[in-house]
């Protein structure tokens, strides 16, 4: 260890440093460009094929493909109004529930309140909900919420009806069930990255904040959660992201119909979930149509990832 | 210590499960024979291992892999490979040349029959009714005639005491409820023939909706639900009272849902079962080409939604002991792969439709001569 540091020192007084350690320097310099370098022509590649499989339907339906409801393979007609909806609102739905649940959890779990033991178990069971296959959380969203959401969706037509939101008698799936589990599989990542952002934040702070009176509840909420916004929204962006690619889950609650209906208690459809059905079976212009939805969704994901950027510059701003 | 332990109790428990499963195989080998405990027989007269693979429907896919499964202890020399990726897929796989056979619940077209060098020969192996299946508490044997179900599936009809319904079944209560139609979301064999049956018996439906593997559902408002697979179908229909939809007969036979007793051509109501299929089936005469859409059979006894489903072979095979591998395995489906059909809640094809297609199917090699008798 003394030996080491030591020679390194001699190096640094003499500035030798043998060539064959530069070259390698050099080198692994290279390298990690060349990984960040392929990361972006992946992405890059995808999404020009795909943009070239869409372009027959780009052609034929321009920005119409935008404000149509009708997808119908019998005639060719095709627009994504329906599934933009189901997307956007399933994943709102996953978010309203999932960041107050999961940034408390998070801050719980980052806290001194409970013995070093149990926290581990209680991280340990966080991360197992992320490693739960969608296709089972589908079945118990099948099996068990679906019956639940079905009861507590009567109440919520029979009560709040008048709101465009609950105007519709629920028909067991549909897009509230689809929200709730999207929330469950969200939450680990939430969760996660979150815990990971507070535990992260230099102790000076909390010990600055209590130093000048501040309560706990005070220095978690004006302290430590302004601090760690930016890794919160990041894990927030993350979770936005899977909730909307979601395909497996979504399918096999969300009741698959393609109609536009504001009605949460509705049965709607998601592209994710569209792409998935029916790429299969699809032929000629449904497959340029499925590929141009796929491009909307990856215009869908862009603009919320630049949104988050802006609100966690604008958040940093104001506790600067 | 404890480490020791746990890993003991691992092995030990790995060890019964191995066990188990060994045991389910010598149990299953049994199913194996044919009739009467006799076990059949098929040889082929190449030496060396052979793996043939295919590509396609989904709905006869559970069918296929329970045969290639057969075939193979019968033959372990020969493996037979199925993907069910679905009809259409199976066509386009098949066209490529990237399979050696390909399967399908709608047979190919000219067009695309055209477009495969090697040539053509579609093969019906077995065939499947497609069924109304509803969740009606209390109620059993409920009939629809032909106006009745064209209009529950485009949700004209919507609530389940609507006069029609009523009409057609005096004798039953039916609750004043809504119905919910519950239709396959993926892309599939099964909507193509199903929409083909109603766009044949309405002009109604034929304008509103038209025929394919995938359609634009409910263009008259009512309330609809898509479930990927006859499985994800099955569920719904299972979970949720009211409602009603297509899936086939085998779903659910085995998931015991009520089916809908329909009226047929002649205007018979006729309960779905292996027997009313396979009328509908020895009606309708196979053109040489063994390709028959039955859109709606004719027959006293015939039930009204049924299909073909088609295994299609190429003429030319490169490899012949592939070709002898085809007939093989055709021989097989024809023969005791009836009876496994017929067991897992398919349409066993009727005699004078096992010889037709024995004998086309014999022309795929010269070195091996298909027989079913």
């Amino acid at each position: 260890m003394t030996q080491s540091d030591s020679s390194n020192t001699d190096n640094l007084m003499t500035g030798g440093r043998s060539p064959l350690e530069k070259t390698l320097d050099n080198g692994f310099k290279w390298l990690t460009f060349a990984f960040a370098l392929s990361i972006g022509l992946i992405l890059i590649s995808v999404a020009i094929i795909i943009a070239v499989g869409a372009f027959p339907a780009i052609k034929q339906f321009n920005f119409g493909f935008f404000t149509n409801s009708n997808w119908n393979p019998v005639t060719d007609e095709y627009g994504v109004i329906a599934v933009v909806y189901g997307t956007i609102v399933s994943s709102l739905i996953a978010l309203i529930i999932a960041i107050p649940l999961g940034v408390g959890a998070a801050v719980f779990l980052s806290e001194d309140f409970i013995p070093d033991q149990i926290r581990t178990v209680l991280v340990f069971l966080v991360e197992l909900l992320a490693a739960i296959p969608s296709v089972v959380y589908g079945l118990w969203g099948i099996f068990v919420l679906i019956p639940i959401t079905t009861v507590f969706g009567t109440w919520l037509h029979g009560n709040f009806g008048w709101f465009p939101l609950f105007s519709s008698e629920p028909a067991g799936p549909g897009m509230l069930p689809a929200g709730i589990v999207l929330s469950i599989m969200v939450l680990p990542i939430i969760i996660a990255i979150s815990r990971d952002s507070l535990a992260s934040l230099p102790p000076d702070l909390r010990q600055a904040s209590l130093g000048l009176g501040a309560t706990r509840w005070e220095t978690i909420f004006r302290v430590l959660i302004p601090a760690a916004i930016s890794g919160i929204m990041g894990g927030v962006m993350l979770a936005l992201g899977r909730a909307m690619g979601e395909t497996m889950a979504a399918t096999m609650i969300i009741g698959n119909s393609n109609r536009l209906s504001i009605s949460i208690l509705d049965p709607a459809n998601t592209i994710a979930s569209l792409i998935a059905n029916q790429f299969a079976e699809a032929s000629g212009l449904q497959i340029s149509a499925l590929m141009y939805a796929g491009l909307v969704l990856m215009l869908l994901t862009l603009i919320v990832n630049i949104l988050a950027e802006y609100i966690v510059n604008q958040v940093k701003a104001k506790y600067e | 210590m404890v480490i020791i332990k746990s890993r003991l109790i691992k092995s030990f428990v790995f060890l019964t499960f191995a066990l188990s499963l060994n045991a389910c195989g010598n149990n299953q080998s049994r199913e194996g024979v044919g009739k009467n405990g006799e076990p059949p027989s098929i040889t082929v007269p190449f030496e060396s291992n052979l793996t043939i693979t295919g590509a396609g429907a989904t709905f006869p896919a559970p069918l296929y892999q329970n045969w290639f499964v057969l075939l193979n202890r019968l033959v372990p020399r020969l493996q037979v490979n199925y993907q069910s990726v679905g009809s259409g897929a199976g066509i386009e796989q098949f066209t490529r040349n990237t399979v050696d056979f390909g399967a399908s619940d709608v047979a190919m077209t000219d067009e695309q029959i055209k477009a495969v060098s090697r040539g053509v020969i579609l093969l019906p192996v077995t065939a499947g009714s497609i069924v109304f299946a509803y969740n009606l508490q209390g109620v059993e044997g409920l009939k629809l005639s032909r106006e009745t179900y064209v209009d529950i599936a485009l949700g004209k009809i919507t609530r389940w005491n609507d006069p029609k319904i009523v009409g057609d079944n005096p004798d039953l209560t039916l609750p004043d409820s809504a119905i919910t139609f519950v239709h396959r979301s993926d892309g599939s064999g099964t909507t193509g023939v199903f929409t083909k049956h109603l766009a044949d018996i309405s002009e109604d439906w034929l304008k509103k909706v038209g025929q394919g593997t995938a359609v634009q559902w409910g263009p008259m408002g009512g309330r609809f639900l898509g479930g990927r697979g006859n499985e994800g179908v099955t569920a719904i229909i299972q979970q949720n009272q009211g409602s009603i939809g297509y899936v086939e007969y085998g779903f659910a036979k085995k998931n015991n849902i009520p089916m809908a007793i329909l009226e047929n051509k002649e205007g018979n109501f006729i309960t779905p079962s292996e027997e009313t299929g396979t009328n509908a089936l020895a009606n309708v005469e196979l053109p040489e080409n063994l390709r028959a859409f039955i859109t709606d059979p004719p027959g006293e006894n015939s039930y009204p939604i049924v299909t073909y489903t088609w295994i299609l072979a190429y003429q030319k095979y490169d490899d012949p002991n592939k070709a002898i591998a085809m007939e093989a395995m055709i021989q097989y489906a024809l023969t005791y792969g009836q009876d496994v059909a017929s067991q897992l809640g398919y349409i066993p094809l009727p005699q004078n439709v096992i010889e037709t297609v024995a004998n086309v199917a014999d022309q795929i090699s010269p070195d091996f001569t298909i027989t079913v008798n």
